[in-house]
């Protein structure tokens, strides 16, 4: 893992805090990439984080790649579509902008279909019954399109000739499958280099040449094989399916090793999100490590949702005995601080397990909401939080 | 009042009957078990992430095996989230005793998709040679991880023949391996496309034994042997995923068992009190002097930041007033549904991890507190 760009330099590498405003300043950064199990504020922090940036001054775009429609909500829009639409309501008085745009996979599918084929084969492609169960119905094939997308955004001109977007910020799938994001590049070249893909395609190209006749033989039995398990209607579909795609893979392949290229160069930072819990922090855990591994550029933790005292001097073992002895009003008023105080303390201490995995990975603490946010001042106020530099507490020393 | 003390203590249970046990002791019906008539075989539960799925999933588990039955929990997400939720080593691709309860048994089975496939050639096809060559030309990972519909096949393929499974290990009529299976499903997000990949599949593939498989998936999917229980919590976004998903299930022809509403925090202020903390009217001086009288009363001393300690908590008074209002709404929005909805506590201690005794706990809510 190296730094990403925008914390190096700025930040003090003492400190354990994540400068955000440093990393959405630094015009260097193009892509940030918010990353962590699903459930932890992913994107709302992405939508924070975009907001921000594009208030001081940044021309910004967040793309959020999840099927439920969480970005809308937390940017108070009711729809979002495969086009970056500006999202009204920002301050632009520093120059900056804001759109946002929810990966629709399969339209982003076809117009990959039909920008790399003849408007005939186009059509064949798409009227396939396997290319639209593919393309719409089947999980997975997002991780594609979102690379797709992301590559389209990053290069997109303006009328200018200049690049449109000075900053794109992503929000990735939830759970397990936001690795596969990074995995995207390799599952297609390991399937483009397949033997399994030339002998699907063979029988289609064979013509006369020697060997191919005898792959086709091959081929031949295996699809003996295969029809006997898919029934041949469906065997057919994908044949034809992939022999009208191979034209055209070759680019896409190129494009998604691109954005790889991309993703792990200096232009772009990654932040984990977590939550304050035991799952989440593992699952947060794991996406430092497998960044690492993968030597993707790292920003930092943000640990969202963590629950925040008003009278922490105060320990929760102290006010419920309190509780016992108070009468009144008094009595809940201090069974709330008991129970708060008592998640306070519990949740410190699996921050602190994050920090203590990953020492050299600055983090932002943003403090729990008592409701939810569902508006722009809603995100600009976590925007606020993820700048004020506020780390996981340092860990007691070991005794 | 006794009942007002109750909701304090005893977890919540909205649309549950109270009822008097034998004996005089409170019992719950269970709306969510109720709808688990023993027609039913497999329960699916659902949820965004976060909500606490494998937790719920695991505590259905646990209630369904208490009256004496062989319980299959089984997990297709590669999380092995089942075996951190027991405390057990990860899950091989075979069904390991993972606790008893009452005078049943869970049994946890974490599906691997390339396993499964590599089963089902050998299984329906008895191509276990041929299976083993179609794994070096790449088929296999074709199959499971470029084709990712396919995997979502496999995984429900499975889940299916656990259901078909007969306790002399073969398949049809017969007594079955197992009383109920319980799936730890995807989030709510992806649940829909999960559970009609066969429907696609069906479509896809007209006729042959792919054709016919998905269909008999599809079948009992949709019958009565089925439900969906959907996890939330008491927050916007779940909630707004609730209604979401249970609209699309319900679109889809697959039944819906019941909404767990889980980590429940009862509210800790009388509802006068929690009127006046929303509206900023706690009596402070009145109720300012009574926290600085039961602090010390405990032997706590209020140091020169008395005043702000007060402030403090007050403010806090508030907060939690605010939220249980937003909970109030959800929990509106939710009924709305017109499901049966069972509150599960949030437990002291659990953001830390989960344990077999807290599972216990939570099962014994869900089995309406016997055990």
């Amino acid at each position: 893992m190296r730094p990403a760009p925008g914390t190096g330099a700025r930040a003090d590498p003492r400190s354990a805090a994540f400068d955000v405003d440093a990393l959405l300043d630094d015009e260097r950064v193009r892509i940030v990439v918010c990353t962590g199990s699903g459930g932890v504020g992913k994107t709302t922090t992405a939508a924070a984080l975009a907001l921000r940036a594009a208030e001081r001054g940044r021309r910004t775009v967040v793309l959020t790649i999840d099927p439920a429609r969480r970005l809308a909500q937390s940017m108070g829009l009711t729809q979002l579509d495969n086009t970056p639409r500006p999202v009204p309501g920002v301050d632009t008085r520093a120059g900056g902008s804001l759109a946002a745009m929810m990966l629709d996979m399969k339209r982003t599918f076809d117009e990959v279909v039909e920008a790399h084929s003849s408007p005939d084969k186009a059509r064949q492609i798409l009227d396939n019954p396997f290319y639209q169960a593919l393309s719409s119905s089947f999980a997975g094939t997002q991780e594609y399109m979102a690379m797709e997308k992301l590559g389209q955004l990053s290069a997109e001109v303006d009328e200018t000739g200049g690049l449109r977007w000075g900053l794109i910020v992503v929000d990735t799938p939830p759970s397990r499958s936001a690795l596969d994001f990074l995995d995207a590049p390799d599952r297609l070249g390991s399937f483009l280099d397949s033997r399994f893909l030339r002998l699907l395609t063979a029988p289609a190209k064979a013509g006369g040449r020697a060997y191919l006749r005898v792959l086709s033989a091959v081929a031949g039995g295996l699809n003996g094989i295969m029809n006997r398990i898919l029934g041949q209607s469906l065997l057919s579909d994908v044949q034809s399916f992939v022999a009208a795609l191979d034209t055209m893979f070759g680019s896409f392949r190129q494009r998604a090793e691109q954005t790889y290229a991309m993703l792990a160069g200096d232009r772009t930072a990654f932040v984990v999100v977590a939550a304050p819990e035991a799952d989440a922090v593992r699952e947060a855990s794991f996406f430092v490590d497998r960044l690492r591994s993968d030597r993707m550029p790292l920003a930092g933790i943000v640990v969202n949702r963590v629950t925040s005292m008003r009278a922490e001097e105060l320990p929760a073992a102290d006010a419920g005995r309190a509780a016992s002895a108070a009468t009144g009003s008094a009595r809940g008023v201090l069974l709330v601080h008991a129970r708060r105080m008592h998640r306070r303390e519990s949740e410190v201490r699996i921050m602190q397990r994050l920090r203590r995995l990953h020492p050299p990975v600055p983090s932002v603490v943003v403090p729990a909401r008592p409701v939810d946010v569902t508006d722009l001042d809603g995100l600009r106020s976590i925007g606020e939080d993820l700048a004020a530099a506020r780390p996981i507490p340092e860990p007691p020393p070991v005794p | 009042m006794d009942d007002e003390r109750d909701r304090g203590v005893l977890p919540l249970l909205h649309g549950a009957q109270p009822t008097r046990a034998p004996g005089g002791g409170r019992r719950y019906r269970d709306p969510v078990l109720d709808a688990l008539d023993p027609a039913v075989r497999l329960h699916v539960v659902t949820g965004k992430g976060g909500t606490g799925k494998t937790t719920v999933a695991a505590a259905t588990a646990l209630a369904l095996a208490r009256p004496g039955r062989r319980v299959l929990l089984t997990e297709v997400e590669g999380r092995q989230g089942l075996a951190q939720v027991f405390g057990h080593d990860p899950l091989p691709y075979l069904p390991t005793l993972l606790a008893r309860s009452g005078a049943g048994q869970v049994h946890g089975l974490a599906v691997d998709a390339k396993a499964a496939l590599l089963e089902y050639l050998e299984v329906f096809y008895r191509l276990g040679r041929a299976g083993r060559a179609l794994e070096r030309l790449g088929a296999v990972d074709f199959a499971t991880t470029i084709a990712p519909g396919l995997r979502d096949v496999l995984l429900t393929g499975k889940v299916y023949d656990a259901l078909r499974q007969r306790a002399d290990g073969r398949r049809g009529e017969g007594v079955p391996a197992w009383d109920a299976v319980v799936l730890d499903g995807p989030p709510t997000g992806r649940i829909g496309r999960f559970l009609n990949v066969n429907e696609d599949l069906a479509g896809l593939a007209r006729m042959g034994p792919v054709h016919s498989q998905a269909q008999s998936i599809m079948g009992v999917l949709t019958s009565p042997a089925t439900v969906v229980h959907v996890v939330t919590l008491l927050e916007d976004m779940p909630v707004q995923e609730t209604c979401d998903a249970v609209a699309d299930l319900h679109d889809l022809g697959l039944r819906l068992g019941g909404v767990v509403v889980n980590q429940v925090r009862p509210p800790l202020l009388s509802p006068e009190d929690l009127r006046a903390a929303l509206a900023g009217t706690l009596d402070r001086e009145t109720v300012g002097a009574d926290l600085v009288t039961a602090l010390r009363t405990a032997g706590v001393g209020v140091p020169e930041g008395g005043p702000s300690l007060v402030e403090g908590l007050l403010d806090q008074a508030g907060e939690h007033a605010s939220r249980v209002q937003a909970e109030d709404g959800h929990r509106k929005r939710l009924a709305e549904l017109g499901l049966p909805m069972v509150d599960l506590p949030q437990l002291p201690g659990v953001a830390e991890g989960m344990d077999l005794a807290a599972l216990h706990e939570l099962a014994d809510v869900l089995a309406g507190g016997s055990r």
